[in-house]
């Protein structure tokens, strides 16, 4: 299974990254209209984490064994069976935040701006490349089959 | 000739074991069964679908064909009412007899009752089952059901009670301790959770209980309060919490304390019979010795390691972390480890903003993360629950991680790579 790498290092914090998330998650999949009419009820999910000059996007880290679903009480969070990757499926979702309160890396955010649900990256489904990773001007994010034991 | 495996209960453990017999074998011949006739559903969804957030469909944890595309046969609505360790045999109320190799009692947990008199009435409920939920549910429909008695103020009837607003009751909670959600929030916490609900019209009386259930044609009518007072209601829901069903167990004559008592694979101490979920007591980390903890994550990891066990791959369980998330008019709570302890003994660090509803209390024992207690902002939690899951020594960013700034940057480096990695963590 391929995995968004992360380079700390290359990261500029620039955060296109978040951007390009919500547009790619938005129905329009315009930046402009996403930013003028959808923006309500979006959120990105990827989150640049910063600290003085060190910076870093981190989305779901794809975990080998994830909390998140031990935890999910819906059913919602959950391996897709076609492409491995840890999905939460939004219609079963009710918002208890349990995965929240498990995620080790904080990934997973509260979307409270329509109905409630747990937001994560979904590695952009049936994407060949994330957008996040397509539009990081700097290579801090890259996509890769990684193996076991990374 | 296939191996046999024998889980007893269709819930949360059960998909655990199920899942994780299937990533590591195709072969073994699985059977579950389950007391009650329905799929495989969400208990903790109960809540959300008696106030009315979700329709029934939503109940159910796993698609319609979990059991077929998992190989397994389902027996439902039918109790299992002996097990012969020795024999590898199970009896049913039906009559029927099933073989197993290896067998995994999953059977959960019963609600308590403390008996009452009076609680024969109609209109008197528990709730940690579907029909429960159902029979309440046709039970407001079929009556007129103003005012509600919730008798528990710990999760569950924190759970019931939001639900009940939510659906436009007047609601009484009674707790016997001096706070509600004692057991996993400390005074300022639940002060605030109480003041919450009374925001919200619930009229709460803690130090005490519900003594005697009065009845008018064979109907609850109110309830006679310890302390004298009659509160007039048309039902009384019982939340109290939940025992484990260890009955089967105890008379196969395995080892039985609270739960059944089980290692890191969950074995019991009979030989090829495992238990897991909330029957069991296995190990807890944070305080370091083993005891029931009904919680839905540990139920499926549990399952997990259970499963994997009887099918020959080892995944010792490293032990489970007490927590659980509860609202409040909309303000989340969430409580982790132990979140409650005592100042003095351990190191407590905590931040007040009453006017937003916003509260954390963390504490630490020798430079580790044992507990937390978080009203209001929840974001990003999991930090919290990694480090004490994980006992991350924090010495060198106990700032930034105790003023609540979450950041993977304040984590130690070590650790920090191990979470980016998403690999299990060997620290
Ligand atoms: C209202 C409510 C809200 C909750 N909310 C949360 C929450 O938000 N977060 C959280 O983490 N946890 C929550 N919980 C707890 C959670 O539901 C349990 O921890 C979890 O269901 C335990 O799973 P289990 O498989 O061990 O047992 P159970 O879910 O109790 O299932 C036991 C199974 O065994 C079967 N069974 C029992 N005895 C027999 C027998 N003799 N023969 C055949 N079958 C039998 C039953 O039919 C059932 O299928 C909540 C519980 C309730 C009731």
């Amino acid at each position: 299974m391929k995995r968004i790498v992360i380079h700390e290092e290359y990261c500029i914090g620039c955060h296109l990254c978040e951007i390009h998330c919500l547009v790619q998650h938005s129905s329009s999949r315009d930046i402009i209209k996403a930013y003028r009419l959808e923006r309500s009820h979006l959120m990105p999910r990827v989150l640049v984490e910063e600290s003085g000059p060190i910076s870093f996007a981190l989305q779901c880290r794809q975990c080998e064994e994830p909390a998140c679903i031990e935890a999910c009480i819906s059913g919602a969070m959950h391996r897709d069976e076609r492409t491995g990757a840890v999905i939460c499926d939004e219609s079963k979702c009710v918002g208890c935040w349990m995965c929240i309160m498990v995620c080790p890396a904080g990934a997973i955010r509260q979307n409270l701006l329509g109905t409630r649900i747990a937001s994560k990256c979904d590695l952009c489904y049936g994407a060949d490349v994330p957008a996040c990773v397509a539009h990081c001007p700097n290579e801090a994010l890259t996509y890769e089959e990684v193996g076991e034991g990374r | 000739m296939s191996m046999r495996i024998v889980i007893i209960g269709n819930s949360a453990t059960a998909v655990g074991a199920v899942e994780s017999i299937r990533q590591y074998d195709q072969a073994a011949e699985v059977m579950i069964i389950s007391e009650e006739p329905h799929m495989i559903y969400s208990r903790p969804l109960l809540s959300h679908y008696l106030a009315g957030e979700i329709e029934r469909p939503r109940l159910a944890y796993r698609g319609a064909d979990f059991y077929v595309k998992h190989h397994v046969a389902a027996v439902l609505e039918d109790r299992v009412t002996a097990i012969e360790p020795d024999a590898h045999r199970v009896h049913t109320a039906s009559g029927a007899e099933y073989a197993y190799d290896k067998l995994l009692i999953a059977t959960g947990g019963q609600p308590i009752v403390p008996p009452t008199p009076g609680q024969e009435a109609e209109g008197v409920f528990t709730m940690t089952r579907l029909l429960d939920a159902e029979r309440l549910l046709t039970y407001l429909r079929t009556h007129t059901v103003r005012r509600a008695v919730v008798v528990g103020g710990g999760m569950i009837g924190m759970k019931v009670t939001d639900a009940l607003v939510k659906r436009g009751l007047e609601v009484t909670m009674v707790e016997l301790a001096p706070l509600i959600l004692s057991a996993a929030l400390d005074q300022t916490a639940s002060q605030m959770l109480s003041g919450l609900l009374r925001q919200a019209g619930v009229e709460i009386h803690t130090g005490n209980s519900v003594s005697e259930i009065g009845a008018r044609g064979g109907h609850v009518a109110e309830v006679a309060l310890k302390d004298g007072r009659t509160l007039p209601c048309d039902t009384v829901i019982f939340g109290v919490g939940v025992r484990p069903n260890v009955e089967l167990a105890r008379q196969a004559g395995l080892r039985v304390n609270r739960g059944i008592v089980v290692d890191e694979y969950m074995r019991t101490s009979a030989v090829d019979v495992y238990a897991a979920g909330d029957v069991a007591e296995a190990y807890d980390l944070v305080v370091d010795m083993n005891r029931t903890v009904a919680i839905w994550p540990n139920a499926y990891r549990q399952g997990m390691i259970a499963g994997a066990h009887m099918v020959g791959v080892l995944r010792p369980d490293k032990g489970g972390v007490a927590m659980n998330t509860v609202e409040a008019m909309g303000v989340p709570a969430m409580s982790i480890g132990y979140g409650n302890a005592p100042e003095g003994e351990y190191e407590v660090v905590t931040e007040l903003d009453a006017p937003r509803h916003v509260y954390r209390r963390l504490v630490v024992k020798e430079n580790r993360l044992v507990g937390a207690i978080l009203v209001g902002q929840i974001e990003r939690a999991g930090i919290y629950t990694g480090l004490i899951r994980h006992r991350i020594d924090i010495s060198e960013h106990r700032r930034n991680l105790l003023s609540g700034h979450l950041s993977l940057l304040s984590l130690p480096d070590q650790y920090r790579k191990h979470v980016v990695r998403g690999v299990g963590i060997e620290v």
